[in-house]
């Protein structure tokens, strides 16, 4: 058996009252495209911020290829090449686009792997910065990754989410929501995207609301509840199971109220 | 019943967009177009000690020049690394009294204590202003604008570096001339760099910093280490006008740390126009004289100021500068709607 990439070991967290997180834990291997769904407020994007180091878990541990990653500083963490994307997207909005992705390439993890499909040299960081741009799915030649951020429409700023984590040539990508917010035509371009992105040997995990096209690329899927994890397997055992059903769309006695009344 | 039937329209210059780029190379008139402001900016700085009547205007030039490097710095801060600073009066009083300790204890001459106390005082300051880096806005105001009040005290208290009369005694600089220009320069040069610096890739990742700090976090980029430098730098620069400031008072004493070198500073950027580094100076060129020629009202003074103040945040928020700018770039015409 393969060893996992990433091992989350008994996650907790509590803000004040809340326990966002009570005892989380799963693994993730190489190659993967875990998907973490839930309902709203199940603590999906808790347990992105405790493994990104955004937040300390309040108890547990992660692994990061057996090395203990909890409680770091975020930007240590994506130094080892943990990325994420935001669900609400976090670009510099008064850049150019392009320039966005300047940033991310000045990190000392981009200097030492050269960036997205880099070898040793950076050179021009501004033109490596289209070529990922255009590798993510700007238009070539067209006068888009000159615009300025704060123009641009939430598909692009989702994709230029995802530029940033391959400036850093990443060997693990977080995607927090990254179809909410776009049109079918817009995810139906994104699934390749994630297949393409799979096939490069990156492990992806997938917080999200969008079944449908999350089973298209995940091949395992995770569900959390108030902050506990339900059941993890692949997708068409999990959507069976009678307590996501619950989780999801209630009981089955409400149900029945509702067809009595 | 009243419509309005027509309205304002602002049109690019034709100069200004043939100018963009590399065609402005093509002739002299485009090429004077983008020269002329900054030529004329540094040929007015330099000739202002022989435009300017008398002693006691002559010293006015050096502290204009002392609050435009300090107004530089807090722009610099606010708007291209989202630092809040009220730390002029720390920096200038920290500068001042590093020079005026190595001038008078150890006997170096002013060429040499000016570049020391801009880099001694720069790291001292960054030092103390380590630990509130991961403030943000307003809360790193409030921390900055502690310190010069806590160094007051502690001079005054444990009666070091001569107390409240200060370390007296302290050497000029050779010639008020030589005084006079070295200010300036010092404004120019770090007008320009600058202005140089924030727009290279690497003064990008400032820049990102103030948009959005956790972004960079996620991009691999240590932020704190990014922030102190550019504390390093703001600090540097007050540190060496303050060093300045001792020598051409031949003092140094408690009152460098008063809050005037907070204040006015920011009330400068505003008049100028802020985020345009050039703003602030010219802010400070209007402001410091005014204050010098309000002085005969007494307290007044500070009434008229805010007047000015009020009437600048009131009418043209964006500051002289960007109304300048907009001038010089663009005409206005009335159009049917």
């Amino acid at each position: 058996m393969t060893k996992p990439i990433l091992r989350i070991d008994g996650i907790s967290k509590r803000f004040g009252g809340v326990q966002a997180l009570r005892d989380v834990s799963f693994d993730v291997f190489p190659g993967d495209v875990l998907g973490i769904i839930g309902p709203n407020g199940s603590g999906k994007t808790t347990i992105v911020n405790c493994i990104t180091g955004f937040i300390k878990p309040t108890s547990g541990r992660v692994f990061f290829k057996g090395r203990d990653i909890t409680g770091r500083p975020p930007h240590k963490i994506a130094d080892m090449g943990v990325t994420r994307t935001f669900q609400v997207m976090r670009p510099y909005y008064s850049l150019p686009a392009y320039k966005n992705l300047v940033i991310p390439l000045f990190s000392p993890r981009a200097k030492r792997t050269g960036g997205w499909r880099g070898g040793g040299n950076l050179g021009n960081r501004q033109t490596i910065a289209i070529d990922i741009l255009e590798d993510i799915g700007f238009e070539r030649d067209s006068y888009i990754p000159f615009k300025k951020t704060s123009t641009l429409p939430t598909g692009y700023l989702k994709r230029l989410e995802l530029a940033r984590c391959l400036a850093l040539k990443p060997e693990i990508i977080i995607c927090d929501e990254i179809f909410s917010g776009l049109s079918m035509s817009e995810i139906a371009s994104m699934v390749p995207l994630i297949e393409r992105l799979q096939d490069e040997g990156i492990t992806i995990i997938m917080i999200e609301h969008r079944l449908r096209e999350l089973f298209q690329v995940a091949n395992r899927v995770m569900v959390l509840n108030f902050g506990e994890k339900l059941i993890e397997g692949n997708p068409v055992e999990v959507m069976a199971d009678k307590q996501v059903k619950e989780a999801y769309f209630g009981s089955e006695e409400v149900e029945e109220v509702m067809t009595y009344a | 019943m009243s419509t309005q039937e027509s309205r304002k329209e602002r049109i690019d210059r034709g100069i200004k967009v043939r100018s963009d780029g590399l065609y402005a190379l093509m002739s002299w008139r485009e090429l004077s177009y983008l020269t002329l402001p900054r030529f004329i900016l540094i040929a007015g700085m330099l000739s202002l000690p022989f435009l300017v009547p008398g002693m006691y205007w002559q010293r006015v030039i050096s502290i204009v020049c002392i609050y435009a490097i300090l107004a530089l710095s807090f722009d610099f801060l606010a708007h291209y690394v989202g630092l809040v600073s009220l730390g002029g009066a720390f920096f200038i009083g920290t500068g001042g009294y590093i020079a005026g300790i190595l001038n008078s204890y150890f006997s170096i001459p002013p060429f040499l204590t000016v570049p020391l106390a801009a880099i001694i005082g720069g790291a001292f300051c960054t030092l103390l202003l380590l630990p509130c880096l991961p403030l943000k806005g307003v809360y790193f105001a409030i921390v900055t604008l502690m310190y010069p009040l806590f160094m007051a005290r502690i001079i005054e208290a444990f009666d070091i570096f001569g107390g409240t009369d200060g370390l007296i005694g302290i050497d000029s600089f050779a010639s008020s001339f030589a005084e006079q220009y070295f200010v300036i320069c010092m404004v120019l040069i770090f007008l320009f760099g600058l202005r140089r610096f924030v727009t290279t890739d690497r003064g990008l990742i400032f820049t990102a910093i103030m948009d959005n700090d956790q972004a960079v976090k996620a991009s691999g980029i240590n932020i704190t280490r990014y922030k102190a430098l550019a504390v390093f730098i703001a600090s540097s620069m007050g540190c060496m006008a303050g060093a300045c400031l001792t020598h051409i008072y031949m003092w140094s004493g408690i009152s460098q740390f008063a809050l005037d070198f907070s204040i006015l500073p920011i009330a400068a950027t505003v008049i100028g126009g802020s985020g345009s580094l050039v703003g602030p100076i010219l802010g400070c060129l209007i402001l410091v004289p005014v204050s010098e020629l309000l002085r005969d009202f007494g307290t007044l003074r500070i009434v008229f100021y805010s007047l000015i103040l009020v009437g600048f945040i009131l009418f043209k928020s964006g500051g002289i500068m960007e109304f300048g700018q907009r001038k010089y770039e663009q005409f206005e015409r009335w159009t049917q709607i």
